[in-house]
């Protein structure tokens, strides 16, 4: 699959290249806002009807773009992130006012924390009744402000046309968010004139794309004099499609390379230069080679707190380059002595351009002699249960050598979620979803749902665990009556696995509200539950059946399959840096802190 | 900590200050003074804000502004580079026997009184924080019944707009 460029995304977004041109026509509101979004390219939206957006469901009845009645409006968002993390297009999102589209409050902020591009479309309550607390009345443009990249609420059944636009081009442009557009229900019912394309208006909105030269330049005179650089790889290089250039600068370079949890996938796992992820369950040599680096290329990263621990003592001896879509985001955390603001797939580019012919990985001999060292040493692992149960960790690695890295795996959140960022190889863009910065539990379904849609002809597997499934799950009865076979691996260890993984560690083993009796009372029994929902379910209970399982899974093409795995609840996520403290405490087992030799640097 | 004065240039459309104002409170800091109004262009509005804050924290702000998509273009106004004014207006107790003694003081600051009553004056001040603090002083000790303060307006001196001007774009 060809991915597209920013470029052509934006153009699909920009009405100067839509390929509808339409003359005035009169219709209603929500024709007009129909007709928006088919002239905007969309194919699919996730969304529940209610009394405020009903008129706009009516034209949507008519029309080419596909509308998935979910069960839940947070599955419609987490669906609409989904879709668009998978296939790089816009997700699009429809709710009601009130409730339902408070209830697209969560999957919003996710992919506001995420830069995903999605467009949340809430009906609101007839403009004279707007501020008199009227039924299922909601400030959600004032909900949405904080954690929305802007948000509308159309004033006249004009404003249709302009307004769609614009929030495609801001949700899908220069550092992607999402954007909502709250429309009250007697704007969708006025007749209106309906034009396409509208203009673009937006004078306080211009991202940078291109990089400054100088910046560029200075960026290659610190690449070229650093003895142990490291490539910090964030989230933005895959929302830049820059993959293959990222590629490239690394094997020209010969430096190391680290992918952030957002970043998973965007630079082959198996590849020799891969240290793998940073942060606080990150392999020990990619949290070794930040600490100890003296020059960090941080490329569409953040210096999230779970990738720095305690900032102060994060990479004390690195300089630092970074480059961002996003200007606010450059020295917000570390201070940058090269900042670069720029898209990513520009800034690797025109790097490359800049950095000549280096003399490759032989420069750094002594670097790699370390990080090889280290990762020979401390690999990343875990040990096999004593009790007998089953290991999650094994679990997950089967599924991803088994499934392969063409599959897409979307994540929950918790342990799991580290494992299957840890133990499953991601090869290519796209294949790796989860929510990085919200840490949304109940993300995995409706997100496998959203890209199972975007990608039909790709196998698509959630890793899931049982607190998480069980926030999300009714989105399995959408997958099986809209023909979204999805594959849901529930990592079933009957408790909140990595709150009690810190009550071992930091709470004495006080497993207060952990237990969620899924192994103890078999409530809810997810076998029958998939069942129930319209899906296959299938149990697996010990280590000699996980092949066969998955197979079985594999095998399933004309249904949603639920696997409970049940799993030993005693594992843990290695190795961990604890919260808040330096990365240089991180431990690759409990007890076990790595010999990193220090005085070897 | 260090005043800053911010002029913000918007679109002049609905919801436009919540957006502002809400961006200093999400990211802890208290605004000391704001001021709204149009500009030349009506399409145009101008925010003036000061604010306490750390010349570092304030440029985090100041990018985060500058990502509003009804942001203009921002100016940070220094305090010499520039005219700052606020307008006071303050309801004084004068009867009879201390009126003269309070349009002595008010004549002093240059303002003016604007609506008398049998016991009160009405005052009009503009100038300087400085100027209005000096001014409050002195009628203080008449009595003050009610007072009014409006936000700081600012403009930088010499020929330059800052709608031509350089805009403060960190980074």
């Amino acid at each position: 699959m060809t991915r597209p460029t920013p470029e052509t995304i934006a153009h699909r977004a920009t009405p100067a290249a839509a390929p509808a041109v339409a003359a005035p026509v009169t219709v209603s509101g929500a024709a007009s806002l129909v007709k928006s979004l088919e002239a905007l390219g969309v194919e699919v939206a996730f969304g529940i009807p209610g009394g405020a957006i009903l008129p706009a469901y009516d034209p949507l009845f008519d029309s080419k773009v596909r509308h998935i009645l979910v069960r839940h409006e947070q599955g419609a968002g987490h669906a609409a992130t989904g879709y668009a993390q998978a296939t790089g297009r816009v997700g699009v999102c429809i709710a009601t006012s009130g409730p339902g589209a408070t209830n697209l409050v969560t999957p919003i902020a996710d992919a506001y924390m995420d830069s995903v591009p999605i467009v949340a479309i809430t009906g609101q309550v007839p403009r004279p009744s707007i501020g008199t607390d009227a039924f299922q009345e909601a400030d959600i443009q004032g909900i949405t402000l904080p954690i929305t990249k802007h948000n509308f609420l159309v004033q006249t059944p004009e404003e249709i046309p302009q307004i769609l636009a614009q929030a495609f081009h801001l949700a899908s442009t220069g550092r992607p968010g999402p954007v909502l557009v709250d429309i009250p229900k007697d704007v969708l019912q006025a007749q209106t004139t309906f034009t396409w394309p509208p203009t673009l208006d937006m004078p306080g909105y211009r991202p940078t794309l291109h990089p400054h030269g100088k910046q560029i330049r200075e960026a290659a005179r610190l690449i070229a004099g650093a003895k142990r650089p490291v490539l910090y790889v964030g989230g933005g290089v895959l929302k830049a499609h820059a993959t293959e250039s990222l590629l490239r600068l690394a094997e020209l370079t010969g430096i190391p390379v680290v992918t952030t949890l957002m970043a998973r996938g965007a630079f082959p796992d198996s590849h020799e230069q891969h240290l793998g992820m940073p942060g606080m369950h990150g392999s020990v040599p990619a949290v070794y080679a930040l600490q100890k680096s003296d020059l960090l290329i941080a490329l569409g990263a953040r210096f999230d707190d779970r990738v720095t621990g305690n900032l102060d003592s994060f990479a004390p001896g690195a300089a630092v380059v970074h480059a961002d879509i996003d200007p606010a985001e450059i020295g917000k955390n570390r201070h940058a002595d090269v900042p670069i603001v720029g898209d990513a797939k520009h800034v690797i580019d025109e790097l490359i351009t800049a950095v000549g012919t280096p003399p490759g990985k032989g420069a750094y001999t002594a670097w790699w002699a370390t990080l090889d060292d280290l990762r020979e040493r401390y690999p990343l692992g875990y040990e096999e249960p004593t009790d007998g149960t089953l290991a999650p960790q094994y679990v997950i690695e089967r599924i991803g050598q088994i499934v392969g890295p063409d599959a897409i795996y979307a994540a929950g959140v918790g342990q799991h979620q580290m494992w299957a960022s840890q133990f499953i190889s991601y090869e290519k863009p796209g294949t790796w979803l989860n929510s990085g910065g919200a840490g949304t539990m109940g993300y995995a379904v409706p997100a496998a749902m959203g890209a199972k849609v975007g990608c039909p002809d790709t196998v698509v597997w959630a890793i899931d665990g049982d607190g998480c499934f069980q926030m999300t799950n009714q989105e399995l009865a959408t997958c099986a009556l809209e023909g979204i076979p999805v594959k849901i691996a529930v990592i079933n260890n009957g408790n909140l696995g990595m709150v009690r993984q810190w009550q071992t560690l930091f709470y004495d083993g006080r497993y207060s509200n952990t237990e969620l009796g899924t192994h103890k009372h078999r409530i809810p029994d997810f076998v029958k539950l998939a069942e129930a929902l319209g899906c296959v379910g299938l149990r697996c209970e010990n280590k000699a059946d996980v092949d066969k399982t998955i197979e079985a899974a594999m095998a399933i093409n004309d249904a949603p399959v639920v696997i409970d795995f049940v799993v030993g609840k005693d594992a843990m996520v290695w190795p961990m840096v604890p919260a808040g403290t330096s990365n240089d405490a991180i431990l690759f087992a409990r007890d076990v802190r790595p010999d990193f030799g220090d005085d070897d640097l | 900590m260090t005043k800053h004065t911010l002029s913000v240039l918007v679109e002049n459309k609905p919801g436009v200050l919540a957006r502002v104002s809400g961006l200093f409170s999400r990211r802890g800091f208290n605004i000391d003074s704001l001021a709204v109004g149009e500009t030349e262009n009506p399409e145009v509005s101008r925010i003036t804000i000061v604010v306490n804050a750390e010349s570092s924290p304030l440029e985090q702000v100041t990018k985060q502004l500058n990502k509003l998509v009804n942001v203009l273009k921002i100016v940070e106004l220094d305090p010499v580079q520039s005219v700052q004014r606020e307008l006071l207006l303050v309801k004084v107790r004068a009867d009879r026997t201390v009126r003269s003694q309070v349009i002595e003081t008010v004549d002093l600051f240059r303002a003016r009184v604007i609506d008398v009553a049998p016991d009160t004056l009405t005052i009009e001040a503009t100038g300087t924080a400085d100027k209005l603090d000096a001014l409050l002083r002195d009628l203080e000790p008449f009595g003050i019944k009610e007072m009014v303060q409006s936000g700081l307006v600012a403009i930088g001196r010499g020929s330059r707009s800052i709608t031509t001007g350089p805009a403060l774009r960190a980074a």
